[in-house]
């Protein structure tokens, strides 16, 4: 056991430390950027996407025939470490490069690989998912979006919501319904669709913040070739559940996001105590048990990585991944309200809620995307505990 | 960086669940509550044997000169198999203790460790911060006493019975009955001061974090003991025509423990490698490890209970000898709270 990092990742620390120094958008420079969940922000965290691209940040763990620098598990975690510490913009990429993009390395050909890796990397192609549909929620088998054989093409009819990135995306993975007779959670096929094509329909969906970070997607005959089936046709669910596994586990929130988070919780728990005392004494165990909480997801994650990296899996244990850290986020943000007290219900001059309230509006989604947390704690019980199915 | 075990260390913790399994039954577990000091020789040199009890005592006193990383994983199936043997305040805290002092008696203290005929009980004195329970010593019946004065100097007392070195030794029974607690009384004689008051002090520091990591690494154990026997009611138990496990309210309550637990375990495997370490980490990370693990088995004690319903509520059920193991544990060497406002600087030991 060895919890040092090598000095080839402290070298790579360093050299992310001072580029992001110089180059993440602050107030007069260029930033912050506007809300992702606009066309103006959603445009300028293209840029950044961009930007990062060029330096190649942008994918510190691929290949870097698809723009990364070859680095590993524990290399992408340092980069996320320095990301989060520098405070730079959310991923406007992320649903590609952190979700679909270890889908494609596991089931996609190499021309796939060629087509959809670098454009996603460079922020040129920003994808969507879509899985859920109005009657297929957390029982997501349920879908009734269909794909038809037509001449050599598939052809795509049905809606999808709650698409993420939806409103502004130019591309969309998602499952859809190929062969209506199989068991449900057989005959359903992965397929990547442009937003562009002929018989898309984006509808955006104000979200609780009031932006439309999400969207629905209705799909009237699109033709999507057998080259944007990801993994074998009616296999997808075994690919879709990859994707989740990601979106889950190790890749969608890596645990730099928390401690940082729990660190400037720790300096607003020290500014409460000079002005309300009472309060922040009332708050005190709240705000160490955060700190407790977002360490354990560190260290959680590094020994998740070296296992991954001796070529073991992570398999059913994402869930407990996905509940610890959406209920770590939610209990984090809602401590720093409460030690904000009156004033966590203002909204800045331009009425938009300020940092801590768009956290926690933010950290509100956790518990519910990515499967709800019954869902998680389903396969928990039923997959690594061994319960009987209902 | 590296965050796994090797096979050696995996290897001695399948060596100890083996005795454990022959050696510390439940029916064994019962005997203890029954009678002082709780524990059984017989097995404290069946651990001898093993080598458990030298893991940190250095070669040249007959020991295996290992650390608390080799450590951790015996110390969290002493509380899965329910072990009442004073391992934590004997390895843990006692053996490092005497290492550092490096005097010619020390020396033959960390001997007598190593070959199983010497178990060590820890306590505080009247008034301490803080540390293995208050005026109490814990795990009674050990042949050496460790204990800090009102004053700060550290002692180390051989015991000899009720009236050991002037001190008042008086029994107290635990809710945990395989606990055989003993109350000390009185100020240890000048002569069994092992350390002045200046480094003393920092002496009893970093044995009260060895004592809270020790201790947290138990109550791993007795957590995943626990969820275990929720887990196997949960599956056998049939109401309504089915297993209850398959019922979502029983499923989550387990998932959730299983999930406290599951994230308790780093903290206390990285608080071991600190200190192994020396890195100057190791008290914030010891801290975050018992606050974390005592919860662990608090909310797997709770949930445990509620899965096995009345039939858990007995006195024949085994499940309260683990369930009062958690509560125990989860207080002594600094409760979960006592250790977050620590983690904030607020108190210490």
């Amino acid at each position: 056991m060895d919890l040092r990092f090598g000095p080839d990742q402290e070298r790579l620390r360093v050299e992310a430390r001072d580029w992001l120094e110089a180059h993440v958008p602050r107030a007069g420079n260029g930033g912050p950027l506007p809300s992702l969940d606009t066309a103006e922000g959603f445009d300028a965290h293209r840029v950044w996407e961009r930007t990062m691209f060029e330096a190649r940040w942008a994918v510190v763990s691929w290949p870097e025939r698809y723009g990364g620098r070859d680095g590993g598990l524990f290399d992408w975690l340092v980069f996320e470490e320095e990301y989060y510490r520098a405070q730079a913009p959310t991923r406007v990429g992320q649903n590609g490069i952190f979700l679909l993009a270890p889908t494609l390395f596991e089931f996609g050909t190499e021309e796939q690989k060629d087509r959809y890796l670098p454009p996603m990397a460079s922020g040129e192609e920003i994808w969507c998912q879509g899985w859920s549909e109005p009657d297929a929620g957390s029982d997501l088998a349920a879908i009734r979006s269909r794909a038809d054989r037509r001449g050599g093409d598939w052809v795509l009819n049905g809606q999808k919501t709650w698409c993420s990135r939806g409103a502004f995306a130019d591309w969309l993975f998602g499952l859809f319904r190929s062969d209506p007779a199989a068991e449900r959670h057989r005959g359903l096929t992965y397929f990547l669709v442009p937003m562009d094509a002929p018989g898309v329909t984006v509808r955006p969906i104000a979200q609780l913040d009031g932006e439309t970070g999400f969207a629905e997607v209705f799909f009237d005959d699109v033709v999507v070739p057998d080259a944007q089936v990801l993994g074998e046709a009616h296999r997808g669910w075994e690919v879709a559940m990859a994707t989740a596994g990601s979106e889950r586990g190790l890749s969608l929130r890596s645990p730099a996001r928390y401690t940082e988070a729990a660190a400037r919780l720790v300096a607003l728990h020290r500014r409460c105590a000079e002005r309300h005392p009472v309060r922040a004494a009332r708050l005190a165990d709240a705000v160490a048990k955060a700190v407790v909480d977002a360490e354990a997801y560190r260290y959680h994650t590094y020994m998740t990585a070296t296992r991954v990296l001796a070529g073991g899996s992570v398999g059913a244990e994402a869930s407990m991944n996905k509940v610890f850290w959406s209920e770590t986020d939610l209990a984090i943000h809602r401590t720093a309200l409460e030690l904000l007290g009156p004033e966590a219900e203002l909204l800045d001059d331009e009425g938009r809620p300020p940092a801590w309230l768009d956290g926690y509006l933010f950290a509100l989604a956790g518990p519910i995307y990515a499967g709800t947390n019954e869902i998680q704690r389903n396969v928990v019980a039923e997959r690594v505990l061994g319960l009987p199915r209902a | 960086m590296q965050f796994a075990f090797d096979d050696r260390q995996v290897e001695f913790r399948a060596q100890l669940r083996a005795l454990a399994e022959k050696e510390c039954t439940p029916a064994d577990l019962r005997a203890a509550w029954e009678s002082a000091p709780g524990w059984s020789a017989d097995r404290w040199r069946a651990l001898g044997d093993m080598g458990i009890l030298a893991v940190t005592v250095p070669e040249a006193q007959g020991g295996l000169g290992l650390g608390f990383v080799d450590l951790v994983l015996l110390l969290e199936e002493a509380g899965r198999s329910g072990l009442p043997e004073p391992v934590v305040e004997t390895v843990a805290v006692a053996a490092p203790l005497f290492a550092a002092l490096g005097t010619d008696a020390s020396g033959r203290w960390l001997e007598g460790i190593a070959s199983g005929e010497v178990a060590v009980g820890v306590a505080a004195p009247p008034g301490a911060p803080e540390g293995p329970g208050g005026p109490v010593l814990v795990n009674a019946g050990g042949a050496l006493l460790v204990l800090p004065s009102a004053g700060g100097a550290l002692h180390v007392v051989e015991t000899t019975g009720a009236g050991s070195a002037g001190l008042a030794l008086e029994p107290k029974r635990s809710v945990d009955g395989a606990r055989h607690l003993v109350e000390v009384g009185g100020e240890p004689p000048a002569e069994t001061e092992v350390a002045a008051a200046g480094p003393g002090l920092e002496l009893w520091r970093r044995a009260c974090d060895r004592g809270a990591w020790g201790t947290a690494a138990v109550l791993l154990g007795v957590a995943d003991r626990l969820v275990g026997f929720g887990a196997e009611h949960a599956k056998a138990r049939v109401q309504f025509g089915k297993p209850i496990g398959s019922f979502q309210a029983v499923k989550h309550h387990l998932a959730g423990a299983l999930v406290r637990l599951e994230f308790a375990r780093p903290l206390v495997y990285a608080a071991a490698w600190a200190l192994d370490e020396g890195d100057e980490e190791a008290p914030r990370l010891v801290s975050m490890a018992k606050s974390a693990a005592s919860d662990a088995a608090s909310v797997a004690a709770s949930v445990a209970l509620q899965v096995h319903g009345a039939i858990g509520y007995t006195w024949e059920h085994d499940l309260h000898l683990w369930m009062k193991r958690a509560w125990a544990l989860g207080a002594a060497w600094g409760d979960a709270g006592w250790h977050r406002a620590r983690l904030l600087g607020q108190i210490s030991w």
